[in-house]
This record gives C-alpha cells, structure tokens and sequence, in this order.
C-alpha cells in the first residue's frame, strides 16, 4: 500500500535496502528489510565469519528512517512532478547511532523512525532498529536533506 | 531589547553549532556563519529552530535565507520581535 514511495528511492540492487514499508504517515515510518545472505559486504567483514557492518545498520536506518519519510513529505509539500523526481537526492547531513546487538546475513530487522521536525527541507528523526524478537538493535538521531540536483553523467 | 544583547544571546545559540571557539567569542556583525564560525549549512536549520524557541518568534523562509552573518541575524531577530509587539 504504501511500497509506491519505493519507487522514487534513487538506491538501486546492492545498495537499495529497504523491502517493505508498513507504516508511512507525516510523522512516522515503519519498514522492514531482510538482510541478502549474498549481499556483497558479508565476503570481506568478516571472513569465515559475516557479520552486518555498523555503516550498513546506519544506511538502512537512514534509508527508511530519512529516505523513505523525506520523499514522502517532499513529495506532499512541493507538488513534485513525478516525472522530475531522478534529480532529487537525499543527502545525509548528521547520525549520532549506538548499537546494541549484532546482525547476521539473513535476519529481518525493522525501523522505526519518529519525525522531530522538517523545516527548511530539512528532516530529523529518531530512528530505531528491532530485530524479529523485537529486541533494539540500534538506535540514534538521523538528520538529512532532499536535494534537487543534477549529478549525473 | 538592543543589539549588544542579541549578540550575547545570539553565542550561547551558535556554541553548540561551532568548534571555533575562539572566533565565537570575538564575533561582530561581520562574523559570517559559514566561513568563519565553520557552521555546517544544515546546522543553520537547528539554529533557526533553536532561535525562534529562546525569542519566540517565527522565522519563514524568505528570511531564512537572509541569515549569512551575525549582522543579519540580529537584524532578523530586531524586525521579527517588533512585529509581535
């Protein structure tokens, strides 16, 4: 129901890590994500013996937590033209993250994001990640921009 | 409230912003946000936010965009305190 803002993440194949959105309101977003037993990081961190990096735990975070709701509110406040949205990149500006409990390939976690505000386009969150026990695995402070921008090619 | 005063208030708003310290203690009206206090540009959304809560004012987008040094900012915070009154 809510998966069309899928469409407009400008993340692509092994970068893209969000799966579902269950909950998408100008306040909150909740989403999940399954970790790719393949997914190229899992090779070299740690050898023998993967582990999710922390920087992949904070992406995800932000690509759920930040992404997802930035578009979603930049998307209702400025009337985008759907056909415009390819020049318009979210940019992380601030993360301040703790992490609680480790994530190994194959595990499904969940982000919880709560907006403290959106001004100037610019939106900061609380974000939490769960794992399937609903344990907290991570948690912290998100903050990025929405940039129209034309970086490409 | 006069323009000495702002500027007192205006450091405790910028300290948690900068960690040009030196420089925040010698700012006047030229002091420009970005250059010189080294404020990350989306910082300047936290101070705004910050600034409207101490002055209970509302700052809209037009003069968000006015804040560049320390001068204009004073000058922001002059004109939105006298319209409330």
């Amino acid at each position: 129901m809510n998966n069309h803002i899928l469409n407009h993440l400008p993340y692509k194949s092994s970068f893209r890590f969000v799966d579902n959105i269950s909950l998408l309101s100008e306040d909150e977003v909740r989403g999940e994500y399954t970790l790719r037993n393949d997914a190229f990081f899992y090779e070299d961190h740690f050898e023998g013996n993967p582990v999710t990096p922390g920087v992949i735990i904070t992406e995800i975070m932000a690509q759920i937590g930040l992404v997802v709701l930035g578009i979603f509110l930049v998307l209702k406040e400025r009337e985008f033209n759907y056909m415009d949205d390819d020049s318009l990149y979210p940019l992380l500006t601030t993360t301040d993250v703790s992490f609680h409990k480790i994530v190994l390939p194959g595990q499904k976690v969940t982000v919880i994001s709560k907006k403290q505000y959106f001004r100037f386009g610019k939106l900061k969150c609380y974000v939490e990640m769960l794992d399937s026990s609903k344990e907290v695995v991570a948690k912290g402070v998100f903050s990025g921009i929405i940039k129209k921008m034309n970086i490409k090619k | 409230m006069t323009r000495t005063e702002i500027l007192i208030e205006l450091k405790k708003v910028f300290a948690p912003y900068t960690t040009n310290k030196e420089m925040l203690d010698s700012i006047n009206d030229e002091t420009d946000l970005i250059k010189d206090l080294k404020i990350n540009s989306a910082n300047l959304v936290d101070i705004i936010i910050d600034a409207e809560a101490k002055y209970d004012i509302e700052i809209d987008y037009d003069s968000a965009d006015k804040i560049i040094n320390v001068g204009t900012c004073i000058d922001l915070i002059m004109e939105k305190l006298k319209q409330d009154k």
